[in-house]
């Protein structure tokens, strides 16, 4: 810890020289951060440098952005999503792109770290010259740069993360796609409700605004006297052992049926360490954690005894979705996503299938290809937000219910469907093996995020167009 | 080995240290200038508002670590405590900028004593461990009291507004410059001061500083207060620079850079805080772009960046042992040596640092 | 009740690989003089080869020995390659260097075998067990990383205590110049301590690997805790790491269970200060002379 460099004491004229080699020295620096600035490939502006007015599009390009988590705690899973979507983008390249003009889409890693998405989301607008960020992936982090991206004007298009807080008015250039989490709370509270009426629950959450606002709709629906015991992690202690100590606590509560808003890693974590427990409540999941290909996996720590398998253990858990669960082989959606992500994103197909996180990203894409295509040839940021106001409740999408976007809605589905893995239901078979599959236990519901009933819906989800299907 | 030429007599700068200092800051706040106005573009001067903050926060840890002989693993729960005072001020009263960035200088100062009171009495590898839980646990308190911090999504930070038709980010940039300037010219004349003797005795031997009437526990306590202040100041700025301040802003990473960014420009130097924010600052960024020459595509190769940093830390420890700025000095006084001239200093040198 | 008898034994089974990982820092900071922050990762790294041999269908036990194995030699490559040249160099430095591997271990990690995360088979039930017709949060698993933490340790001690390569190593620790003169070849036992040291981080790495989410950070928190452990204990004890990591485990999952789990490193911080507070070196220091 000792620093050799005062020790020694100079000489006058040694100190003299060493205040002019300072001087020199920062010199030195200031030119040096001069150079290492101009080796980093400067502003892509010479490539784009065309009349169109809008920036990020040209006569023949579009240029699109995100920030995700590629390294850090986040990246598990969450890594598949944007290679996933740019499987679309390059498919609807490959057919002449929109009106003309082929997607470039440019993503980086931000790690999960705000701070971090500050600065990647400002080279992406400073540098790389956006048209508008698409698919970047978190509340936290996303959050960071609203403001940032709203006072430039820069659509902040379907971020992944179903924080209501994208629909907020301050904010009009932000808009979510997935169901706020709210909307998915109160979907599984109404069928926990119908479902399991007189049997004491238990809530294990994420301790943050995923979590709570997941909480916000259970508790909605479900009488606050039969929640027995609220339990929450954070995700960093997932880091330092499972979440035995919250399993335990719900157990002792004698909660019968435990609800789950956790990330994939929690959910496996949780039942491995309930199973430690010998306790096999009913598990009902938030959608987010509950997808068998990502969850699986880790649910080979229960490891031997009672013959417990991952899919033994999963057998029976409900959960909800808003997409046909990839389970469905038989739905065509789900066939043309796979097809879509083996053929344009062959790398990744081959390394995760068709899973959750890959499905998400496709569905996600397709609805921003449809959105680009609803703005007409003459793209502007504000035509593409005043056309998915405008068109984006006829959308065709995989979703199960129509996206709700108006000027004032910002979240893309408002219902979900409830399913349960089912030992008898097809499969989910990605390179990572052989996953147990869902079935529909409940007609589509729709409902919105704040108070307000919880509606079936009767429409019926519309297959995917010829066009796409053809050229896939 | 390239000669560096010896400066004209003129070039000479005043031995008053604070003059000196002060006419050094104005030369790089000129160059700072020039670099981020005409030179740079946008993106980049934003960086370079990245690397002043964080040579704030260098800085002070190089003086804990380089100075005065305390180890810190916690720097970046210290800019924490900065960056949500600062951020907490702005949501709930808003009033002037130099104000609230001074009292999360001032807030996480007041932490800092109250980190090192009890450092006083540890050792290196145990001070050590104290701080890297902190690290670790104090940024979890806005998880834990969310009411307060707001949990993950934290609190929204109000950039400041710039006069006139300037450039947002450059604005704040220069706000940077200014104030890592600022804290440079203070950190210098307070190392040439009774308080950096001070310092400097208690890191050599502090029996022996005791014996020459210092008292060593207040000594160590100042110098974790001035080290957590520059700290403060940089988590502010980064709550600025970042638009919001929640705790995914300081994980163990960031605590971790911050000391291996420092003893890689040069512990208990100045001018090696700004190699270190180079570093920091520029790796992930040189990163990407190697990849994307390679043609690796920005996703697949996105541990890239960490492992060169790691890489070079590893290297530049082993090669140049008192990091970048120290390896700069005997590059110089290698020259100045005029190339052959036998070394005097090394027994001295061994003698002293030698290890127990 | 049960509740709390449950958080003591999540407490006790964490807490002994805790231990496992202040082990491997004690050993190389008695042999050093330094803490290797790599030692997590180096444990990842190793796990992650053992891993793979679990796909390709090697039983688990010969993945064991092999990550073991692989495991000493990382120790005796990093201590020759990158330790060994910055010895009495400044302090700092083979500091710095250890988290500059730690850096490079897990990107390197991370480029193999990607961010997604995996389970690690286990080679026991994770399954509690049942003691009359209760079932507690105790498994076959946790039975297993309690038997190889003790045994690890007792291996460690009569080494230390029986043999002349444990002599010499303590000798080495204690009094290098003194243990040069009488004809110890103290670089070969430095080496050595690194390997022993690199053994116990597999291990660690090894009995943490089936309990988590296993990808290339999953060592990292052990890492702190077991730091914390090693110096709650004392830094130059081995008999202070079983017993630092027992109370750190017991304090971390005592505030998980009854505070929050956000709380947990806080109230290791607490638990650490406290102890310090008291006993400056930990809890097994040896009253050293002050150096003057």
């Amino acid at each position: 810890m000792k620093q050799a460099t005062d020790i020694t004491v100079p000489s006058q004229q040694r100190r003299a020289k060493r205040r002019s080699l300072k001087a020199v020295v920062a010199v030195a620096a200031i030119s040096l951060i001069a150079a290492a600035c101009s080796s980093s490939p400067s502003s892509s502006s010479s490539t784009t440098a065309a009349p169109a007015s809008t920036p990020g599009v040209t006569s023949s390009s579009i240029t699109l952005g995100a920030t995700v988590p590629l390294t850090g705690p986040a990246a598990s899973g969450y890594d598949e999503i944007a290679p996933a979507m740019n499987a679309v983008f390059a498919w609807k390249n490959a057919h002449g792109g929109v009106y003309g003009r082929k997607i470039n889409y440019i993503y980086y890693d931000d790690a999960y770290n705000p701070a971090s998405t500050a600065t990647q989301t400002r080279k992406l607008v400073l540098q790389d010259n956006i048209f508008a960020t698409v698919g970047s992936l978190g509340t936290p982090t996303q959050t960071a740069v609203q403001g940032y991206l709203n006072s430039l004007k820069i659509p902040q298009m379907f971020i992944e993360s179903g924080c209501n807080c994208w629909s907020d008015p301050k904010y009009p250039y932000s808009s979510g796609w997935e169901p706020p989490y709210s909307v998915e709370g109160k979907i599984l509270g109404y069928y926990i409700k119908n479902h399991f009426a007189g049997k004491k629950i238990g809530y294990f959450t994420q301790n943050d605004e995923f979590g709570q606002d997941v909480v916000k709709g259970l508790d909605m629906e479900i009488p606050s006297s039969d929640v027995v015991s609220r339990q929450t992690y954070d995700p960093t202690s997932l880091l330092s052992g499972p979440p035995a100590n919250q399993m335990a606590a719900l157990k002792a509560a004698g909660a019968q049926v435990v609800v789950f808003a956790t990330i994939p890693a929690a959910t496996s974590l949780a039942i491995g360490a309930a199973e430690g427990l010998n306790w096999s409540p009913q598990y009902v999941v938030d959608s987010v954690g509950a997808d068998s290909p990502t969850v699986g996996p880790l649910l080979s720590i229960i490891g031997k005894g009672k013959g417990l398998t991952a899919n033994t253990a999963l057998n029976g858990t409900i959960f909800d979705d808003y997409i046909p669960p990839e389970a469905e082989t038989s739905n065509a959606w789900v066939q043309v996503e796979a097809k879509l992500l083996k053929d344009y994103a062959p790398a990744t197909y081959n390394k995760y299938g068709l899973d959750g996180n890959t499905e998400y990203g496709i569905a996600l894409a397709y609805t921003f290809v449809q959105a680009l295509e609803a703005a007409g040839p003459h793209l502007t940021r504000q035509g593409l937000l005043d056309a998915i106001a405008r068109d984006g409740k006829n959308f065709i999408t995989p979703g199960l219910v129509p996206l709700s976007y108006s000027s004032t809605v910002h979240f893309g589905y408002e219902g979900a469907q409830v399913f349960q893995y089912e030992a008898s239901a097809p499969q989910i078979t990605v390179p990572s093996g052989s996953w147990i599959g869902g079935k529909a236990v409940s007609p589509v519901y729709t409902t919105s995020p704040g108070a307000g009933p919880v509606n079936v819906y009767s429409g019926t989800p519309p297959p995917p167009p010829a066009s796409l299907v053809n050229s896939a | 080995m390239p000669k560096i030429p010896r400066p004209p007599k003129w070039f000479h700068l005043p031995r008053q240290p604070l003059v000196r200092h002060l006419i050094l800051a104005i030369v790089a706040a000129g160059g700072f200038y020039l670099l981020t106005n005409d030179i740079l573009s946008t993106y980049n001067t934003v960086l370079v508002g990245e690397i002043a903050f964080y040579a704030i926060a260098l800085g002070g840890l190089s003086i804990l670590t380089g100075a005065n002989g305390q180890i810190s693993f916690g720097h970046g729960a210290l800019m924490a405590v900065g960056a949500y005072t600062a951020a907490l001020l702005m949501v709930h009263t808003h009033f002037n900028l130099v104000l609230e960035l001074l009292i999360a200088i001032g807030a996480a100062a007041i932490a800092g004593v109250i980190v090192g009171i009890p450092a006083t009495r540890l050792k290196g590898p145990y001070l050590a461990g104290m701080t890297l839980i902190l690290a670790v646990g104090l940024p979890l308190l806005g998880n834990q009291y969310g009411s307060v911090f707001n949990g993950d999504q934290g609190l929204v930070t109000t950039p400041p507004s710039p006069p006139g038709s300037v450039n947002p980010e450059l604005w704040l940039t220069w706000i940077e410059i200014l104030g890592a300037l600022v804290i440079m010219v203070l950190l210098a004349n307070l190392m040439k001061s009774r308080f950096g003797r001070m310092f400097r005795a208690v890191r050599d031997d502090e029996v022996a500083a005791s014996l020459a009437g210092i008292h060593v526990a207040r000594t160590k306590v100042i110098a974790f207060a001035v080290s957590a202040g520059c700290a403060g100041l940089a988590g502010a700025f980064l709550a600025l620079s970042s638009g919001v301040v929640s705790s995914g802003e300081f994980p163990l990473s960031l605590s971790i850079e911050i000391l291996a960014g420092m003893v890689l420009g040069g512990a208990g130097t100045l001018v090696g805080a700004w190699w270190g924010g180079i570093a920091l600052v520029f790796f992930p960024q040189w990163a990407s772009s190697i990849s994307k020459a390679a043609g690796l595509g920005t996703g697949g190769n996105a541990y890239l960046g960490t492992i060169i940093f790691g890489a070079v830390l590893v290297l530049v420890m082993m090669l140049a042992p008192s990091g970048i700025q120290g390896g700069f000095r005997r590059v110089g006084s290698f020259a100045d040596r005029r190339l052959f001239r036998p070394r005097g200093g090394d027994v001295t040198k061994s003698l002293q640092t030698g290890s127990e | 009740m049960n509740f709390f008898i449950n958080v003591t034994l999540n407490g006790i089974s964490s807490g002994m690989i805790f231990a496992a990982m202040a082990l491997a820092l004690v050993l190389i900071y008695r042999a050093t003089r330094i803490v290797n922050f790599a030692q997590g990762a180096m444990g990842m790294f190793t796990s992650f080869v053992a891993y793979s041999l679990l796909q390709q269908k090697v039983g688990y036990w010969e993945a064991f020995a092999a990550a073991l194995a692989i495991g000493m030699v990382l120790g005796v490559v990093v201590e020759r390659i990158f330790i060994r040249p910055l010895h009495g160099k400044a302090e700092l430095n083979p500091v710095i260097v250890t988290i500059g591997l730690l850096i490079v271990f897990e990107g390197i990690a991370g480029t193999i075998w990607g961010s997604t995360n995996r389970g690690f088979s286990p080679p026991f039930s994770q399954t509690g067990l049942r003691v009359g017709r209760t079932s507690i949060a105790f498994s076959h698993f946790d039975l297993f990383i309690v038997a190889s933490v003790i045994i690890l340790m007792a291996v460690m001690l009569v080494l230390f205590r029986f043999t002349r390569a444990g002599l010499r190593m303590r000798a080495a620790a204690f009094a290098p110049e003194t243990a040069r003169l009488l004809g110890v070849r103290v670089g070969r036992v430095l080496t050595l301590g690194w390997a022993l040291a690199a053994v116990a981080g597999s291990l660690a790495g090894l009995l943490v690997a089936p309990t988590t989410a296993f990808g290339p950070l999953y060592m990292d928190f052990y890492l702190v805790y077991g730091f914390t452990a090693a110096v709650v204990g004392g830094l130059d004890s081995p008999v202070g790491a079983l017993v630092g990591g027992l109370i750190t485990g017991l304090g971390v999952s005592y505030v998980g269970g009854y505070l929050g789990s956000s709380l947990e490193p806080l109230g290791a911080l607490a638990l650490l200060m406290v102890v310090l507070m008291a006993r400056p070196e930990g809890i097994f220091a040896r009253t050293a002379a002050r150096r003057v």
